[in-house]
Formats: structure tokens, sequence, C-alpha cells
């Protein structure tokens, strides 16, 4: 079973430049021993939602917005995709996220992906 | 015959269909697989048993047939998903048991553990865990539940829906959590017992104080928890805890009044409750270290074995809140602090204690908070105080029965007859 872990972060300024590269180094220890696992599936950090841009369609027409969907205080800052057992492997592997750019909060959302029956992803690619 | 049997299938329904769905469960890879193959099996005994006698083994008989309905269901699964060829489902692998297979695995613990841990996983929220644990390991049905909460029936029904098919669609994994995650998930099933017997002692709405159908459905959670991890000793002082309050539910109302512990009628206390829970705590603290529920427990049989309120341990009382308030300090276990203290080392004392308390505000809203106040300043002879105290209580309690009891004492420090 696939899950998303969706990385939700505060974006401060690092108070410390060096807790930044603690936050990258245990994010590649993550991918790492994920990776050694045959679990990997995929992980990215996303730049800033300064740099977000929002598409919203309305009365038939596409609003272009500056800025993410959401304004919260937590935001998007990078996932990763995870073959595990069940729920309770992908909550140990979340546990083990930092969660962090800078200000050391923020949470971790596991969300299953929908697993689409192989045939059904093959017609979508034709279409 | 007739009445008679279908009084046996509803008992053995009742008393067993926790350990039978905990199985099913597991065969089937689905709740709702499980629940309706029990449902049809319940459904063939009571056709069946007028006529055949009930079996020597009603819950075996109850299994095998569940599990007959489970193969069948698989089979017609099976005939649908090849008509719909276009779409496929994912179904997973179902192995019938064999007969002796299904004899050991009725006696063996293990599902109904897995159930319970599946039941109360963190992952669900807790409404969901609560309902899904009545459903499931109680055996109670859905309008029982919903009456039991006070709640329309398709709200309760909802929250199954959404707590099962989160179960089924995150895959949250139907088993006995590792040592490493046991105490954490432990306490996630404690909680949801005990909030199942709270909800029973005082009720949070309604016009009656004590819901007996969900104490005794707790105790009977808390039983089932006991027996199958007895070594835990917060599971036994868990179930000492509840008995030694269920051992008041007698004396607490009167004429449909509220009697407060001080006035309580001592002599209708049940004494096989109370020693039944004495006797755990002693099991509870030979077994572990004093966790929550031990000290509380602890606090109730000081209660339970003052023969007159005056009798009361207080000072014991005071001295097991403070340990509980370092294991868990929030607001509530301090206001119970102070009033111990107030009864064990004086009012003044006390009433300093619990201003202290109300300080920081997160108790502004807590009806008990306003209540304990006004009783203090009311035994102080402070009435006007109390007066208000009691009114704000009031404004905020939101069972008919205690509005009733605050009403009464408000008029009392009003010096006004009711």
């Amino acid at each position: 079973m696939r899950y998303m872990l969706l990385v939700y972060s505060r974006e401060q300024a690092p108070a410390y430049p060096e807790s930044m590269q603690q936050i990258a180094e245990g994010h590649r220890r993550v991918m790492a021993e994920a990776a050694a696992k045959g679990i990997l599936e995929g992980a990215e950090p996303l730049r800033p939602a300064t740099t977000a841009t929002t598409i919203r369609p309305q009365n038939g027409k596409s609003i272009v917005l500056d800025g993410p969907f959401a304004e919260t205080k937590e935001q998007l800052a990078g996932y990763y995709i995870l073959n595990c057992k069940d729920l309770d492997e992908a909550i140990e592997w979340a546990k083990k996220i930092p969660t962090g750019c800078g200000g050391a909060e923020g949470c971790i959302e596991i969300r299953p992906l929908l697993e689409q029956p192989a045939h059904l992803m093959v017609q979508a690619a034709h279409h | 015959m007739t009445r008679n049997s279908q009084a046996a299938a509803e008992s053995v329904f009742r008393e067993e269909s926790g350990r039978i769905i905990a199985t099913l469960i597991r065969l089937a890879g689905s709740f709702d697989r499980a629940e309706d193959a029990l449902q049809e099996a319940f459904t063939s005994a009571l056709a069946t048993w007028p006529k055949t006698g009930i079996p020597t083994n009603p819950a075996a008989w109850l299994m095998t047939t569940a599990q007959r309905k489970l193969i069948d269901q698989g089979r017609r699964e099976r005939t649908q998903r090849e008509k719909e060829d276009s779409v496929r489902y994912e179904i997973e692998a179902f192995r019938p048991a064999t007969e002796p297979e299904l004899e050991t695995a009725m006696h063996l613990p293990d599902d109904r553990l897995r159930l319970i841990f599946t039941c109360c996983h963190p992952a669900l929220n807790q409404e969901g865990q609560v309902a899904l644990t009545l459903r499931t390991l109680g055996g109670l049905s859905t309008p029982e539940i919903a009456k039991a909460f006070l709640l329309p029936e398709p709200t309760l029904a909802q929250r199954l829906v959404r707590a099962k098919r989160k179960i089924q669609e995150a895959h949250i994994p139907y088993e006995v959590p590792p040592p490493e995650r046991l105490p954490e998930r432990l306490a996630s099933v404690q909680t949801v017992v005990y909030l199942i017997f709270n909800e029973g002692y005082v009720a949070t709405a309604g016009d009656q104080l004590v819901r007996t159908d969900l104490c005794a459905e707790a105790i009977r959670l808390g039983r089932v928890l006991r027996d199958l991890m007895p070594h835990e000793s917060e599971n036994v002082a868990l179930l000492a805890l509840m008995l030694l309050h269920d051992s008041r539910r007698a004396a607490r109302i009167h004429n449909g009044e509220l009697i407060t512990l001080e006035e309580q009628d001592r002599t209708l206390w049940d004494q096989t409750k109370i020693s039944e829970g004495l006797a755990l705590i002693e099991q509870a603290v030979r077994r572990g270290p004093p966790g929550p529920y031990q000290i509380q427990a602890a606090i109730a049989a000081l209660h339970g074995e003052a023969k007159t309120a005056s009798e009361t341990d207080w000072q014991q009382i005071a001295a097991l809140y403070e340990k509980l308030l370092e294991l868990n300090a929030t607001p509530v276990i301090a206001l119970n602090h102070a009033v111990a203290i107030a009864m064990s080392s004086g009012l003044a004392e006390g009433l300093k204690h619990i201003e202290q308390i109300g300080a920081s505000g997160q108790l502004d809203r807590y009806y008990l908070y306003h209540a304990a106040r006004a009783d203090i300043l009311r035994r102080i002879g402070r009435k006007k105080e109390s007066a208000s105290a009691y009114s704000k209580s009031l404004e905020l309690a939101t069972n008919k029965v205690e509005q009733q009891y605050l009403r009464r004492r408000l008029a009392e420090v009003q010096n006004r007859p009711q």
C-alpha cells in the first residue's frame, strides 16, 4: 500500500544555519533508510509557498492567483511516497521525518494513495 | 420453546458476538462482511433453533454458520465480479478455516485483542472509536448505541461507516501492536473504556443522571480487557475504579434528585462491587507501579471504605491527588486536589487553592469548577459569593438532574424556599 507523507512546515528564516543543515541531514537519513528497504517511491522538497501560484476555475474561466490555496501558518514543504505494509508502518516513518524548515515546527499528514486498478491506469494514459 | 430459543439465541448473541465477530473480521478482512455474516447466522439461529432445539455449543454453532455465510458471500461476490469484468475490485484472499481451527480461534484471546486495538486506533477519531468498540466488541446494535448517547441513529450510523471506511482504506492493521508501541496504544484502549463508563455515570445531556446500560457495558469491556491482558496492572486498576464508582449508583439519586457523596445513604452502596474493587486494587498494586487508574481507584476505595462521610480519610485522598498531579497535571485533577485539601486541611486553605487554579481561566467553562467553589463558599458562610458561583455553574451544567441539584443549593444560600 502506497502512502503519501505530506510535510507541512513553518516557513521562517532559520534561527541558526546549522539547524537547517540538521534538518536536511535528517531527510537524507530517512530517504537512505527507506531506499535501502526498497520502499522509497519518491521524495522531493518544494520551494517556499511564496513561489506558489493557484489556478481556480470560475464562471468558465481560469483565474490565476498568487500564493497557496490556503493561507495557514504551516505550508506544504515537501512530500514522500512510501510503500508500507499498513498505516502503522507509515506512522513509524512519519515520526522520523523532520518537519521544520528553520523553525522546528510542523506536522506530517499521511494519505493513502487511491490505487487505481492497473487497467484503468492504462486507459487513462491512452486518453 | 420458541420464546425460550429466541431468548437463548439473543443471550448467546449478546455474550459471544464480540468473540465471534473478532474472528470473522480476521477471516473476512472486512468489518462489514463479518457483520453481515454474523447477522445472517443469527437469523438462521432464530429460524432453526425452535425446530432443532438449542445446540449444545450455541456459540460454536453461530461461528460455523457465520463462516459458511462468509464463504457464500465470497462466492456471490466472485460471480458478480466476473459479470462486471470491466471494473475489478481488490478483494483480499479469503481462506475458509476448518472447524477445529474455528474451535481453537474462539478460545484464543488474540482475535478480540486485535479487534479492540483496531477499534481504538489513534488514527480514528474518539467518537468513532467509542461507537465501533460498542458495536463490535460490545455487540450493541446501532439503535442501542444511538439511544445510549441520545443521538439520532443516522449520526451514529455515519460514525460507524466513517470509522470502518478509514480502517479499510487507510489499511489500519488488524493486529496487536508490538511491545514498543503497546503502552501508548493500550492507554488509548483504556481511555475508550473509561469514556464509555463516564458517559454512563454522568450523562452529559438528558434528564437521567446515570445511564446504567453504558456503565454495565463499560464494566463488561473492562473485564474483557483485564482477562485478555491480566498482567497489565492498569487494566486491573481500571476495572476496580469502575466497580467502585458503580457501587454507589443506587445511592446517588433519591426521588429523581442528585445526592452528593457526603449525603448519600451508605447502606445503599453495593458491597459486592466494593469488595471486588478492593481485591482488584490489591492485585493491581502487586502487578505494577501506580498508574493513573490505580491512583484513582485507590481514591475511590478510600471513599468506599468510609462508613460515614466524616470518617473519610481526606488527608490520604489529598496525597493521592498530589501523586496523580505528578503523572498528569491537568486543571481538573488540580481542582479535585484542592477539594481534598479543603476537606482535610481546612476550607480556607482549599479555597485558596481553588482560586489559584481558577486564575488561569482554563476552567471558566467547567461547571464543576464553579460548583466546587460555590460549595466551599457556602460552607464558610459567604452566601452571596456562593450564590453567584452556583448561578454560574447552573448556566454551564447540561444534565437536568445536576441542574436541579444546583438550583436547590442556590435557593439554600439565597435563603428562599425552592
